[in-house]
């Protein structure tokens, strides 16, 4: 009932229909709740920041708390200035935050509103902050959202050049489950970092019967401050976390290194090798144990996913890893897609898939109807994406493993890491999960199996 | 944080922030923008519109503007369907940053074109959003070449985000469906009824329908809950309306009485109460002497058989308080009174987008002490939840995580409803529902130490 898509693939110009993407101030906002005692503010309509706060509400569960400016038609026509000002004056007076980083949206771009100008005329009180980035919706997607305010933390916070003896880490538009396991693999190194944004802690924050409306976690003024004075900068992902790496190095000269966001064995080790490129410490045997594990769970179960086809979507930075790492179990992702634009990512993949000697469907800047007519035309065993990819998963009656964002259909995955080796595991046990159930679920009875 | 301290309510919003005192004249200040820098719960007219046509099943429903909009408001709504499932997927424009500068006409022609080549539609929406409303797009002229040309109804709303609030754009929505079911030839011998505002969330609709039946009345149309275009436009054919969600609906039913010379009745099928009554002046409004006796013989049974059943969460729930927040003033007023029902007080309740008629009446039926507020925000609820000590919450998406930090019950009552809780049946649900998440044992393990300061 719910496919209405039809196979023929016809060329679409100025349609899109099921989106992979969304706009850039949700990924503006989720950044900015990455910082210790920050209210994110959205300057344009009240709608966009009730939007932006239920998707986020809906996927983490929690509160996501952000203010808004609320344009009336008269603000439309003088522009959002004194909307602007009365907010950051309401906003210290009644909700009392460190930071408020304030996104735009479409409406108070394209009216033209001078944040950096309002902001320099309104009286901050001592020791408070208020940084902002252009979050154009028409621009991008929800990804270069988190990437922009990312970049606002550096160009508003980070000083120095000392080169002190730690490293920066960009996680990128992760869950707060994946920066605390990158925070664990870091320490485990001994690896003195700081982590921006960190929204573990904030977006996961424990239950204590109390309402915080700034939990514990985030990443700390100090620390932004002081990220100007590493000794390099990892950044994970070309599309979230690029931008803030190469100000940090404009800014304070801090060198950056862009590598994959470490999910998977290969790009958790490529991301714990460049650690030890970087701070000439060793891999402390703890991890080689994991990892081991890791490579043991691969060896046992490899017949249950070899050459199984995969479509893959969602995010650029976690698309990219994730097909890796199902080519390096010997699957064979033959669709993937994702909706935030950028010619980069196709290279990217076409270069894995073409050395696994697979001829798959690549695209950047796509939508899911597209998915799901390539996957009518080349029908996979697997679906791997966010909620949104349940109706592909009904129509063709294919299993969908939960990864990315947002996803609103299930709980726990915010708590629990895809990334480093242990989040590999996870992913092992997703992948493994569904094919055997679903092996079970249609197996007469004769042909049902105790051992597997 | 400001454990035992009183609320603390901005000065700008004093005046929409109501303690209830008997025998005094207290107004809520309501309607009003909201005061910039809040953390509002409130939304805008885009999704005030789209709510309201979302569960048009046969439509598509074009959301001209950044992807976001349309993103946002991907199949939110739990509105059932018994026929087409088109209205669930997302159709956009993705204006892009040349669209902004040279404008979107000509991509939302183009999407028209589109959708015309690769589907059948009976029907096709397209919403302006903000942005849209600011290059100065004319969506009505896109609109209107469109219909001639794909000889098919294309129809737009005007929902401008930033051009007022939700309830503007529960307006946007109603002249909509009127410009759908305006070039619909008169009637003559009309009978039945319309049924406005109800968006047959978990098949609440089907409930009601289903008694409308049993006692001889015949529902023609439903606006919009599993509503199509073809029946929308049947809809002149009713002999009267019935209007539920005033909220959204006020401005269609007296349209409707209007253009069409079709009168309305206020209903509520949300409590046991409401829903006799209901059905009561349903039946009376026929005129129909067989009608009213099979009317007064379904609610004699119903209401028997339901109050048996709700006796067990009577008295299993007596004493505990309730803070209600919701989009509109008749949901909340049903709440109240369902929640009483059951032995339960409301010592808080407030609405996004509620009339000053029906703070009038919630006012009038709470008890003495229950705080009243219109556009409130997390703080305030925060505050007064605490302080009222409520052990439950009523509300939406951006609610539910709030009073679970707070180890306080929350019931659904909004768009993710996973049970119906309209009429009898739905009465049931609710108690059992409030009566589940108040007793679950998940509290017990949460350290509430601002219960015993």
């Amino acid at each position: 009932m719910l496919d209405h898509t039809p196979k023929r693939i016809t060329n679409r110009s100025a349609l899109v229909v099921n989106p992979a993407k969304t706009c850039q101030p949700v990924g503006a906002m989720y950044a900015a709740l990455g910082i210790h005692g920050c209210l994110p503010h959205s300057h344009g309509s009240q709608g966009c920041c009730s939007y932006h706060r239920m998707h986020l509400a809906r996927h983490f569960r929690e509160p996501a708390m952000a203010s808004t400016s609320s344009f009336t038609e008269g603000t439309a026509v003088f522009g959002g200035r004194s909307n602007l000002e009365e907010s950051v004056k309401n906003i210290f007076a009644i909700y009392d935050p460190d930071v408020i980083a304030i996104n735009t949206t479409c409406l108070s771009e394209t009216i033209g509103d001078d944040i950096s100008s309002i902001i320099s005329d309104i009286e901050i009180p001592e020791g408070k902050h208020v940084i902002f980035s252009n979050t154009p919706s028409y621009q991008g997607s929800h990804i270069t959202g988190f990437s922009n305010m990312v970049r606002a933390m550096v160009t508003s916070f980070a000083q120095g050049s000392a080169r002190d003896d730690f490293i920066n880490i960009i996680p990128g538009f992760i869950d707060p489950a994946d920066m605390r396991e990158i925070k664990r693999i870091t320490s485990l190194m001994g690896i003195h970092f700081v982590m921006l944004p960190d929204a573990s802690g904030v977006v996961d924050a424990p239950n204590t019967g109390r309402y915080e409306m700034y939990p514990k976690g985030g990443t700390r003024i100090e620390e932004l401050i002081r990220a100007g004075n590493a000794k390099v900068t990892i950044a994970f992902g070309w599309f979230a976390s690029a931008e803030g790496a190469y100000a940090l190095e404009r800014k304070c000269g801090v060198t950056p290194e862009i590598i994959q966001t470490p999910i998977g064995i290969e790009a958790t080790d490529e991301f714990i090798m460049q650690l030890v490129r970087m701070t000439g410490k060793s891999v402390p045997n703890e991890l080689e144990e994991e990892r081991g594990r890791l490579v043991d769970i691969m060896t046992d179960t490899h017949f249950h996913f070899h050459g199984k086809k995969a479509a893959v979507f969602g995010d650029p930075d976690i698309v990219i890893p994730v097909t890796q790492y199902l080519l390096s179990l010997g699957m064979k992702p033959v669709h993937i897609l994702t909706g935030t634009p950028g010619e980069y990512f196709v290279k990217k993949i076409k270069k894995m898939t073409d050395k696994a000697g697979l001829n798959s469907r690549v695209k950047a800047a796509g939508d899911l109807m597209e998915l799901h007519q390539w996957i009518k035309n080349e029908p996979v065993d697997l679906i791997i994406g966010n909620t949104y990819g349940k109706y592909i998963s009904k129509a063709e009656n294919i299993p969908l493993i939960r990864i990315g964002f947002p996803i609103l259909d299930r709980s726990v995955q915010t708590y629990l890491p895809i990334t480093g080796y242990v989040g590999a595991m996870r992913i092992i046990e997703k992948i493994s999960g569904v094919l055997l159930d679903r092996q079970d679920a249609e197996a007469s009875d004769e042909d049902l199996e105790l051992v597997m | 944080m400001r454990l035992t301290e009183k609320t603390e309510v901005l000065k700008e919003r004093k005046d929409s922030v109501v303690t209830k005192s008997k025998g005094k004249r207290q107004t809520v200040a309501c309607g009003m923008d909201s005061t910039a820098g809040t953390v509002s719960q409130r939304a805008c007219v885009y999704c005030g519109a789209r709510v309201v046509l979302n569960p048009i099943t046969d439509a598509y429903h074009i959301v001209h503007g950044p992807v976001g909009c349309a993103s946002y408001t991907w199949d939110i709504r739990g509105s059932l369907s018994s026929g087409s499932e088109i209205y669930r997927n997302s159709f956009s424009t993705d204006l892009r940053e040349q669209d902004i500068i040279f404008g979107g006409e000509k991509k939302l022609a183009g999407a028209i074109d589109e959708i015309a080549q690769a589907y059948k539609p009976s029907v096709i929406f397209v919403y302006s959003t903000c942005v849209v409303g600011v290059i100065g797009d004319d969506i009505d002229s896109v609109c209107k070449d469109a219909q001639r040309k794909l000889n098919l109804r294309v129809i737009p709303v005007r929902s401008t985000g930033f051009a007022g609030n939700k309830s503007s754009g529960y307006r946007a929505a109603c002249d909509a469906i009127l410009e759908l079911i305006g070039d619909a030839a008169p009637v003559q011998n009309r009978q039945g009824i319309n049924f406005l505002g109800d968006f047959n969330l978990a098949a609440e609709q089907w409930i009601v329908r289903d008694y409308f039946k049993q006692i001889g009345v015949k529902m023609q149309t439903a606006i919009t809950g599993d509503s199509t275009s073809e029946g929308l436009r049947c809809a002149i054919k009713a002999s009267f309306n019935i209007v539920q969600c005033a909220g959204s609906m006020h401005h269609l039913a007296r349209k409707m009485e209007e253009k069409y010379n079709i009168p309305y009745i206020s209903v509520s099928f949300y409590g046991v109460e409401d829903t006799a009554r209901s059905l009561r002046a349903i039946a009376i409004k026929t005129g129909n002497d067989k009608v009213i006796r099979k009317s007064e013989e379904l609610i004699e049974k119903k209401s028997s058989e339901t109050n048996k059943r709700l006796d067990f969460f009577r008295e299993h729930l007596a004493g505990k308080k309730a803070a209600i927040y919701v989009g509109g003033g008749f949901k909340a007023i049903s709440l109240m009174k369902q929640f009483a029902d059951i032995g339960i007080t409301a010592v808080i309740v407030g609405t996004q987008t509620g009339l000053e008629k029906e703070y009038e009446i919630l006012h009038e039926i709470a008890d003495n002490g229950t705080i009243i507020l219109d556009d409130s925000n997390p703080f305030e609820l925060e505050g007064f939840i605490r302080e009222k000590q409520a052990d439950i919450l009523v509300g939406g998406v951006k609610e539910r995580p709030l009073a679970y930090k707070l180890g306080v019950a929350f019931l659904d009552h909004n768009h993710e409803r996973k049970h119906p809780l309209a009429g009898f049946e739905g009465a049931l649900n609710f108690a059992q529902e409030a009566y589940n998440t108040i007793n679950s044992p998940v509290w017990r393990l949460i350290r509430k130490d601002w219960r015993d300061t």
